[in-house]
């Protein structure tokens, strides 16, 4: 019997991303660590996104034949995929988006706009992504509403201590990161949480990097709104989740007008449909919610906890080989604080001219701000090299970045 | 060994020559690269006759936009501002001896989108002025 039943098998899970076989340049094969601009895609994904165009397609509800049915089958069956794999009570709790920045933009719209007033006080952390910035930026403009930042520490941990005094403010909304993009910081959700509700805020988990590299109940969570993107954990592009509470959810005015939204439509007034069509306006992403049915499939076989555990292992190995590198500086919290994530600078070296060089050597990182803009200006740098790993990242491909980064300082004369 | 960092280019960004300011001037324009941060401001100093006198930048951002900024001040140094609104994206491309994708042509297009806001004396640089 096999017993390291808490080690991935990554020669095997490499397989089944095709993407992973191929050369970027002669001779030279893909080592792709830039999973948290978006993960690559397994075989069963791209299979049953395939099969659902070549055998099943047809525009689901409604349909009487066997094409519709099955279609709405699968779209639906998706759904309970997702709910289970989040811990939601129920599927009518997850409602298709096209990603995480469109289901905070749900929230902010519906939610806020029917809820928030002049005056009224959002929490957020100083290390969000644009995505749960601008959209409580451009509520706020409209509305009048104030907000107030969780400060980030110079370890790159939120410094929890400024909480409870801004939670004194009553705000009516707490949103933020449970991981930071950049920083790769995992944030005390529950407890975040727990607090918020003690002022009596509703809340707000950004999941796009959580969702992907660490198990996640929202019921434990007691989130409130719990939003992420299928693209970053094995699924397809524009296919996204938002979860939300039942009486929340029931509460908010549609975001989006237009067919399957509705229950009754006259010329003049509609009524809307229930939980969760309400929120899903027109055909939507039916191969990409199978898509994404596939990926949850995929990484439940797996199981999250151990995709979890070897991004620790990763991570903790990365940031050896990295802080080796004489002039490297890797920002953000320890490894035991952090997922799969590494932004760092070389030097005085522009992140566009490492990535350019590893690029030469089949490397993919990111270069630039990550869309956290504030979060950059905060340690004084307009851009950073970041290296994310996933399930299917190994040391050898850490040890490739590392050699390859010495490649960079001898080009730059160092 | 590696085409984008071609000795001039690395030489350029290491060992600027026209980084600095230019005073008095007559034109002066600084723009972001929203993208990587870049940022580049160039000061102009033209004479009676319409000819480019003096001609510096200063920034911050990658080899590739640093040094094409500071080959781009050396171009246009004795040139009339007619033919400096004639610079076009493959004359500096030809000048960094570079193919470049689209998004690290960006870089090296800053400086020119820059001065040609500045040139033309309009409210921000766009994209448009390089193409």
């Amino acid at each position: 019997m096999e017993t390291r039943t808490n080690t991935l098998d990554v020669k095997k899970i490499r397989q089944d991303f095709p993407i992973l076989q191929r050369e970027v340049h002669p001779g030279v094969p893909l080592v792709y660590l830039d999973s948290t601009a978006t993960s690559q895609k397994p075989a069963q994904v791209i299979d049953a996104m395939d099969r659902y165009y070549r055998y099943t397609n047809a525009n689901i509800h409604r349909g009487i034949h066997v094409l519709a049915e099955e279609s709405t089958a699968d779209y639906e069956a998706a759904r309970q995929k997702v709910a289970q794999f989040i811990g939601a009570e129920s599927p009518r709790q997850v409602i298709f988006t096209r990603n995480t920045t469109e289901s905070i933009n749900l929230v902010a719209y519906s939610w806020g706009r029917r809820h928030l007033n002049k005056g009224d006080v959002i929490i957020l952390t100083e290390m969000e992504h644009h995505s749960n910035l601008v959209p409580w930026q451009m509520l706020a403009q409209e509305r009048e509403l104030r907000l107030e930042f969780i400060p980030v520490t110079e370890d790159g941990l939120l410094d929890l201590t400024a909480y409870p005094a801004l939670l004194d403010f009553k705000p009516r909304m707490v949103a933020f990161t449970q991981m930071s993009n950049v920083l790769g910081t995992i944030n005390p959700a529950k407890d975040m949480i727990a607090l918020a509700h003690q002022a009596g805020a509703i809340t707000l988990v950004d999941a796009a990097q959580s969702a992907p590299h660490l198990p996640v109940d929202v019921q434990d969570l007691d989130a409130d709104f719990f939003a992420f993107s299928a693209h970053k954990m094995c699924g397809p592009t524009g296919i996204g989740v938002l979860y939300g509470k039942k009486e929340l959810l029931e509460s908010m005015p549609p975001f989006l007008g237009g067919g399957d939204m509705i229950k009754r439509v006259q010329l003049r007034s509609f009524a809307p449909n229930e939980l969760p069509h309400k929120f899903e306006a027109g055909t939507p992403s039916i191969a990409e919610a199978i898509g994404l049915g596939a990926a949850v499939d995929y990484l439940t076989e797996i199981g999250m906890d151990k995709v979890e555990s070897h991004e620790k292992e990763i991570i903790a190995y990365a940031l050896e080989r990295l802080e080796e590198i004489p002039g490297v500086k890797v920002f953000g919290p320890e490894a035991a604080k952090k997922g799969g994530v590494a932004s760092f600078t070389l030097s005085s070296i522009h992140p566009h001219d490492v990535s350019q060089i590893l690029d030469r050597h089949g490397i993919a990182i990111r270069a630039g701000h990550h869309c956290a803009m504030p979060l950059h200006e905060k340690f004084g740098l307009p851009a950073t090299a970041r290296a994310s790993f996933y399930l299917y990242s190994t040391r050898e491909e850490v040890d490739k970045l590392a050699d390859s980064l010495y490649e960079v300082r001898k080009i730059f004369g160092m | 060994m590696d085409d984008l960092y071609r000795e001039i280019i690395i030489d350029r960004y290491k060992n600027p020559i026209y980084r600095g300011s230019v005073n008095p001037h007559d034109i002066a324009f600084e723009d972001d690269n929203p993208l990587c941060g870049d940022h580049i401001r160039i000061e102009v100093r033209v004479n009676e006759n319409g000819i480019v006198e003096q001609a510096a930048f200063d920034g911050h951002g990658c080899a590739i936009s640093q040094a094409a900024a500071d080959l781009l001040m050396e171009t246009i140094i004795g040139k009339t501002i007619e033919e400096v609104k004639q610079i076009t994206k493959d004359d500096i491309l030809d000048m960094l001896g570079l193919e470049l994708g689209p998004v690290r042509l960006k870089c090296a297009l800053l400086s020119l989108k820059v001065l040609k806001a500045g040139v033309y004396g309009l409210g921000e640089a766009t994209d448009d002025l390089v193409e």
